[in-house]
């Protein structure tokens, strides 16, 4: 009998922006509408490796670009616990999916927090690796600087394994880096004596969530129980992460998404005329409106004259974010815990018509994909019946200890309790 | 008062590597459309690129023999435009940070003598892929074999001062690019493209206005098309008519040029730097390496062959042309020929056959026997061409052909006797005004000897034999 690999017999829910050769990959677009890829994502042939099995592929924000799960061409996602709340977004298919328990665990993408944010909406966990520990290698880009295949379980040892399955580096992507490889189990640790966790008080402003304030303070007075040292920080410039984030990831998909023209795959929309008519009806039919808004955004940022403007000086901010974090973790920090998102799920179509407060939902999340490190959500108590993620951040390629460190406060904490 | 034409060139040749810049497929010219393509040069969803080290090499080398700046880092930046041969809808190329900054190219000028002309940058990028307008009726097809295929582009300042020195500098800079073994700079083939910028200007004033010249597929056209422009340009000025920058495109059919339509010319390509590949960053030592593949180029061959043989620059020149035909000719003369007669050899005979097939169909040590044939006086000069061309058509070792041939030189006396016994009684009157003293007539009569022998006659042994048996000896 075949060795049977560590993910043996599990089945996963597969975000529709990772290519499969099994399945449609329509990244909930119209635009890509009966398309399937004659090549399977890294990470999808490594997970098989292991054991596991492509359950489904699931829905999301078209083009991963969203907070709700709203902005699909195949319909918004339902929260499992209230279908008239979101679970979240962009990966908001496979986080349902596994708060469900319809799978145990699942493969979302996060280019500004679309895994993490969910994962607390949906009360389950999401791990987001280091930028670079996991080949995009069939993942369809959005912000390809940002972009990083994420996981979701019911527990952190699920979704650390899934993760350890399909990290590592790919001959396809010349990003990914090689470093030591991710142990297959997370291990509880006894007591957290020795682990110094960092409170960055600009994730606490006064108008916080009441809820989700509640359930932070209550986590951290369980990591001190475990003995942790816990200090507040300082991340001065993490403000600047939703506007910056804002300018840069629509300026990377505008030439990520130039592809879909309906000259070489997808659906060709009907056009009179030469080649140009051709583009403007399969892209403006193909794609929905928040997409064009981010293409639009994103050809604007970088045309001749604007581009010192946003671009440029969005690509500076970026810089300051990431030496904030630098600097704290140099200051004998491990892990950052911070709340994962400003509320609970809220009520679909509460922020359809005001794409600013839906970019805020993310702002917790977001400056961690602008520095480019690992992450984790996990539920720390719920508030009126909803679940509330407590977000640990470390240093790059420091996803071992995140993991331990989580899965510590995972057994400490109520997690299915209501905070008071 | 006349006109200073000013131009520039963009030169972009492939890069001669076996596979494409970002993925595995190959770069064979001729294969049936869309056959060597891939998810990544299809630019499929979810698929990045890997940079080529090979190209990477080769760019660097290019980069080198023209004295370039190679940069330990630079960056791939994408150039945004929509075009259905782009299959991204952006190219991979470099932009504010190029491989390579600076350098020059000597080039022999029509009628300024050498100039330097300066090299502003090289950088890779990918290629596009081919449209097809005249293979279904009525519509476009796109072949994509072209997409990914890894290209330098090389820039040289506004130093080029007509179209015939532009002419001179593609020579020379595909010459150099040939010789560094960076690519084969076949226009036919597409791996060498260039695009013209000219400008006129009072000389001493600052630069006029420019337009580029696009669609130009031989040196030939490079020149015509620039003349044409040059002409238009001064036309416009004459009049007191102002140039407008535009991009232009060559009819080789009419010889003229027309504006681009305005829809045609791509106006913001929004480069910003490539977030799938890291910034390339090459080690002082890789690339000092690669300066040490660098072979002997042209312009150096030719002083050195020029110094060392005793040769004329313009022989040299020819000589160091292509490497080819350099080591041919140094073969021969390690060989043991001498340098003036291996010279002769291989641009007269040698360069016929060589410019036909494309190759010496005479291998080095047999013209090197050939010679030595001809100095030890065992088959004449003449003799020896026709041997060469039995050599050049079937092989065979020199002295054998010339036996074969009947081309061996007769210095046996009872032969050339009864040559001359010929001559004297086919020539009365001569044989009788040289004994009466007129001896120039002995040229002539040596010349019949030649004659009368087919040429098999030794010149050397004739002549002895022929003034005694004129004096009546024997």
């Amino acid at each position: 009998m075949a060795q049977q690999g560590p993910l043996h017999g599990m089945p996963l829910a597969i975000k529709d922006n990772i290519v499969t050769i099994e399945q449609p990959t329509t990244c909930g677009s119209r635009i890509l509408e009966g398309y399937t890829s004659p090549y399977n994502a890294t990470v999808i042939e490594r997970l098989r490796a292991a054991g596991a099995m492509v359950a489904c592929k699931a829905n999301l924000d078209e083009f991963a670009m969203g907070s709700s799960t709203e902005h699909s061409a195949f319909g918004r996602v339902r929260h499992p616990m209230d279908p008239s709340r979101v679970p979240g977004g962009s990966s908001g298919g496979s986080a349902a999916l596994v708060a469900a328990g319809v799978v145990p665990a699942g493969l979302g993408s996060e280019t500004g927090g679309s895994v993490r944010q969910p994962a607390s909406f949906c009360g389950i966990v999401g791990v987001k690796p280091t930028y670079g520990r996991v080949s995009r290698y069939g993942l369809v880009a959005f912000g390809s600087s940002l972009d990083c295949i994420s996981t979701f379980g019911r527990t952190v040892q699920d979704a650390g394994a899934v993760l350890a399955a399909m990290a590592g580096p790919d001959e396809h992507d010349a990003t990914t880096v090689d470093r030591p490889p991710l142990p297959h189990r997370v291990e509880a640790r006894a007591s957290l004596q020795g682990v110094t966790i960092g409170v960055p008080t600009e994730f606490f402003p006064a108008d916080l969530h009441p809820g989700v304030k509640a359930a932070c303070e209550a986590a951290v007075r369980g990591l001190r129980d475990l003995g942790a040292r816990v200090r507040d920080v300082s991340l001065p410039h993490v403000g600047l992460a939703v506007p910056t984030y804002y300018v840069l990831a629509p300026a990377e998909a505008a030439a990520n998404l130039a592809r879909y023209d309906g000259a070489r795959y997808g659906p060709r929309f009907p056009s009179q005329g030469d080649v140009r008519a051709l583009y403007r009806a399969t892209r403006g039919k193909g794609f929905g409106a928040e997409v064009r808004r981010r293409i639009l955004v994103g050809t604007y940022v970088l045309s001749a004259g604007y581009y010192d403007a946003y671009y440029g000086k969005a690509q500076a901010a970026r810089s300051r974010i990431v030496e904030d974090f630098r600097r704290a973790f140099q200051s004998g920090i491990d892990l950052l815990f911070t709340p994962t998102t400003p509320t609970p799920a809220f009520k679909a179509g509460e922020k359809t018509s005001d794409p600013v407060a839906m970019y805020l939902a993310d702002i917790f999340v977001c400056p961690v994909n602008l520095a480019g490190l690992p992450a984790i959500s996990l539920p720390i108590g719920r508030s009126e019946g909803f679940p509330i993620g407590g977000q640990l951040i470390g240093d790059g390629f420091e996803e071992a200890k995140m993991l331990s460190v989580a899965a510590t406060l995972e057994r400490h904490v109520e997690a299915g309790a209501e905070v008071r | 008062m006349s006109w200073e034409t000013v131009i520039g060139l963009e030169v972009h040749v492939q890069l001669a590597t076996r596979s494409k810049m970002f993925c595995a497929c190959s770069t064979a010219f001729g294969n049936p459309p869309n056959t060597n393509v891939c998810p990544v040069c299809l630019g499929l969803p979810g698929a990045l690129p890997v940079p080529n080290r090979e190209a990477i090499r080769l760019a660097v080398r290019a980069a080198h023999a023209l004295g370039g700046d190679v940069r330990e880092r630079s960056i791939f930046a994408r150039k945004n435009y929509f075009y259905p041969d782009l299959p991204k809808g952006y190219q991979i190329s470099q932009f504010d940070e190029p491989l390579s900054k600076g350098g020059q190219l000597p080039v022999e000028t029509p009628t300024r003598g050498t100039v330097e002309i300066a090299i502003e940058r090289l950088h890779v990028e990918e290629d596009a892929g081919k449209s097809l307008h005249d293979r279904i009726p009525g519509k476009t097809a796109v072949d994509l074999n072209r997409a990914g295929v890894p290209l330098a582009e090389i820039v040289s300042g506004p130093d080029l001062r007509s179209p015939a020195e532009a002419r001179a500098y593609l020579v020379t800079i595909k010459q150099l690019l040939i010789y560094a073994g960076v690519s084969e700079c076949s226009m036919e083939k597409g791996s060498l493209r260039v695009d013209a910028n000219i400008s006129l200007r009072r000389a001493g004033a600052g630069f006029g206005t420019k337009t580029e010249i696009k669609n130009l597929n031989s040196f030939a056209n490079v020149e015509r098309a620039l003349e044409a422009e040059q002409e238009r340009q001064a036309g416009l000025l004459e009049r007191g008519e102002r140039v407008t920058q535009m991009t232009l495109l060559f009819n080789a059919g009419t010889g003229e040029v027309r504006p681009m339509r305005s829809k045609e010319e791509s106006h913001d390509y929004r480069y910003f730097p490539d977030p799938d590949l890291p910034p390339l960053v090459l080690s002082r030592a890789w690339i000092e390496e690669i300066r040490g593949e660098l072979p002997e180029l042209p312009a150096q061959k030719r002083s050195r062959l020029m110094a060392e043989y005793g040769l004329s620059g313009y022989d040299a020149g020819v000589l160091a042309s292509e490497r080819a035909i350099a080591d041919y000719f140094e073969t021969v003369v390690r060989g043991g020929a001498a340098a003036k007669t291996a010279a002769n050899w291989v641009l007269g005979d040698g360069m016929t056959g060589y410019n036909a097939a494309g190759t010496f169909q005479v291998k080095a040590e047999d013209l090197v026997a050939l010679i030595r044939l001809v100095e030890q006086g065992i088959v004449s000069h003449q003799a020896a061409k026709k041997v060469y061309a039995e050599l050049a058509l079937a092989g065979g070792h020199p002295q054998a052909v010339a036996e074969r041939l009947g081309l061996i030189q007769v210095r046996d006396e009872s032969a050339l006797e009864g040559w001359v016994d010929e001559v004297i009684a086919a020539h009365p009157n001569e044989a009788g005004r040289y004994r009466a003293g007129e001896t120039k007539l002995l040229g002539f009569l040596t010349g019949q000897v030649m004659k009368t022998s087919q040429g098999k006659a030794d010149p050397k042994g004739v002549q002895p034999v022929l003034v005694r048996k004129l004096s009546g000896q024997g």
